[in-house]
């Protein structure tokens, strides 16, 4: 194969995967989408196979069986609630693996084809490999530690001590320095000082940022896995590596804004971490007693029943309380007795963007009666009956009121301008934020103390 | 600006004055950049987990160096680094895709 038909399958590729993106735009076209970027893979391994020149065929089979098989074994058994779990540790793979690759050119530059005369490497190659192996070993334990927190193996509360960030700051330059020292001579320490440093610098930039931020986290790794992906492109001088990374990378950081914004947080206020903490011990003593009403499933039910139009609020306790299905079946009876069912989502409701969306859609709620905030949100005042289930601060009318409060500014689903709201609730705990409710004391508002499944299953038991 | 942009690089090539390969790349990666960011915003918010995990896969497109790095026939601490890169991410090719189908399958409109 010529170089110049190999240039052209890899920007058919490249095109493949831009394809695949933009088919995400409905959930119509998605599925196609989906296949264009498996054919697109296809294409740009199939192509390089050829061109390898390999004499290990056999051995890259078997390392694509183990992998190809450990990914269809996660895939097909995964829940659905672990995908961010499963995201994280994803990219940690293509961090480690960004990193092998650099350690490997500069072991055996011949092999990539970028060896000067004297079997070193060019100065520009060399920079090239030390942007791509930092980026790739930040990624690489930062996403480690996001999937720890994430599984539950370490604790999500942010870990800060005294002198953090000058700590962070130090390795930082010391790594930079390595890298420079490396780039001037291309000798093998300062590269694995440089990488070392990377390593470490992960872990520590990502365990003071809480549990309740890590769909930024999430989002952020998803972007430097792109970055990497774009470094090794640029040793290898492959456009399709480039242009794959930069869709990858600006992705993540278009993720990673719509989540800050959605917080009302700077992405800069979310990595210097330590949210959780703070926010918790500041409102805990001072809480006055305030009147609330209290209902049985019986009378939601009862409401539901007799409303025109309902708007479900479902957040991730939802998710935590196995209550998805549960709830579509109240949706589905009610629906069928003419009420105007739909479901509001905003956009933190699960653990990572969209997260809420595929948790609805593997109960089988269909896509169209799932809204987003923007779209629902001038709704409310129109609906009788708002049913809030698993979800707390994002329904916090002080997020709008309260100027003092730690909310404040965060966008909201509107809940508070519906005729009636119910609220399901365990207890009159505090959210996320460790934020009192004004929803709560309302007097359209029913509490109904429950745990969500047990909830939905009275509620669909005196519906029935 | 853009496709002047790219032009503009090739003039200089053709006249003789030589533009790094770099240079090319980085015309590539700006480009490329600009493109993520009009496709993404596209992307319907409620497909943005699917987003995630289809990413994923297409990182897994730097496949392309640990196939080059694991070619060598004689195996050596570079070529191992190589093979072992090439189950990682063959991890998140076939994990990242099937798991994105598994997900748009469920999405279904309303009956």
């Amino acid at each position: 194969m010529s170089a110049n038909m190999v240039a052209m399958a890899y920007l058919a590729a490249a095109v493949l995967f831009i394809l695949a993106l933009k088919g995400l735009s409905s959930p119509v076209s998605a599925r196609r989408g989906n296949l264009f970027g498996m054919l697109g893979m296809a294409l740009a391994v199939g192509v390089t196979l050829s061109i390898a020149g390999t004499h290990s065929y056999l051995w890259i089979f078997i390392a694509v069986l183990i992998g190809g098989g450990t990914g269809t074994l996660i895939a097909r058994s995964i829940p659905m609630t672990h995908m961010p779990q499963l995201v994280a540790a994803m990219h940690s793979l293509v961090g480690l693996a960004a990193v092998m690759i650099a350690a490997s050119a500069l072991y055996n530059p011949q092999a990539y084809g970028i060896a000067a005369a004297d079997g070193s490497l060019h100065i520009a190659s060399r920079i090239e490999l030390f942007l791509g192996t930092f980026i790739g070993a930040i990624t690489f334990t930062a996403s480690v530690v996001a999937f720890a927190k994430l599984q539950g193996l370490v604790s999500g509360r942010p870990l800060v001590f005294p002198g953090q960030h000058l700590v962070n700051l130090l390795l930082g330059i010391i790594m930079i320095g390595s890298g420079v020292v490396f780039c001037m001579t291309g000798e093998w320490t300062p590269f694995l000082i440089m990488t070392g440093i990377a390593l470490v610098l992960g872990v520590l930039l990502i365990v003071p940022i809480g549990g309740a931020d890590m769909p930024v986290v999430v989002s952020m790794l998803n972007s430097y896995s792109g970055w990497a992906a774009a470094g090794i492109g640029f040793t290898l001088s492959n456009n399709m590596l480039i242009v794959s990374g930069a869709l990858v990378g600006s992705s993540g950081a278009i993720l990673s804004y719509i989540m800050c914004r959605a917080m009302n947080r700077s992405l800069f206020n979310v990595l210097m971490g330590g949210f959780g903490a703070v926010a918790g011990s500041s409102s805990g003593g001072a809480r006055e007693e305030r009147p609330y009403h209290t209902g049985a499933a019986e009378d939601a039910a009862f409401m539901l029943q007799n409303a025109e139009s309902v708007i479900i609020i479902p957040g991730y306790g939802l998710a935590v309380a196995r209550a998805q299905h549960a709830l579509k079946e109240v949706a589905d009876v009610l629906t069928a007795a003419g009420v105007k069912v739909r479901f509001a989502i905003h956009p933190v409701a699960g653990r990572m963007p969209g997260h809420m969306n595929v948790l609805l859609a593997e109960a089988d709620v269909p896509y169209d009666a799932v809204q987003e905030m923007d779209e629902i949100n001038p709704e409310f005042a129109e609906t009788d009956v708002a049913l809030v289930i698993g979800a707390n601060d994002v329904t916090n009318p002080s997020a709008k009121t309260d100027p003092t409060s730690s909310i404040y500014g965060m966008p909201i689903l509107d809940v508070d301008k519906a005729r009636h709201v119910i609220f399901i609730k365990r207890s009159m705990a505090a959210g996320y934020a460790g934020l009192d409710n004004d929803l709560f004391y309302m007097d359209k508002t029913m509490m109904l103390f429950s745990d969500a499944k047990k909830a939905c299953e009275d509620m669909l038991h005196a519906l029935k | 600006m853009n496709p002047e942009m790219a032009n503009a690089a090739v003039q200089a090539s053709a006249h003789g004055a030589t533009v790094d390969p770099f240079v090319f790349g980085f015309t590539v990666f700006v480009l490329a950049v600009f493109i993520g960011y009009q496709v993404v915003w596209n992307v319907t918010p409620a497909l943005h987990t699917p987003l995630m995990s289809v990413t994923n896969a297409i990182s897994g497109i730097i496949v392309v160096g640990a196939i080059l790095a694991a070619a060598p026939s004689d195996m050596n601490v570079g070529s191992i680094m190589g093979l072992v890169a090439v189950a990682l991410v063959s991890v998140n090719i076939f994990g990242g895709f099937l798991v994105t189908q598994r997900m748009l399958s469920m999405f279904r409109k309303r009956k």
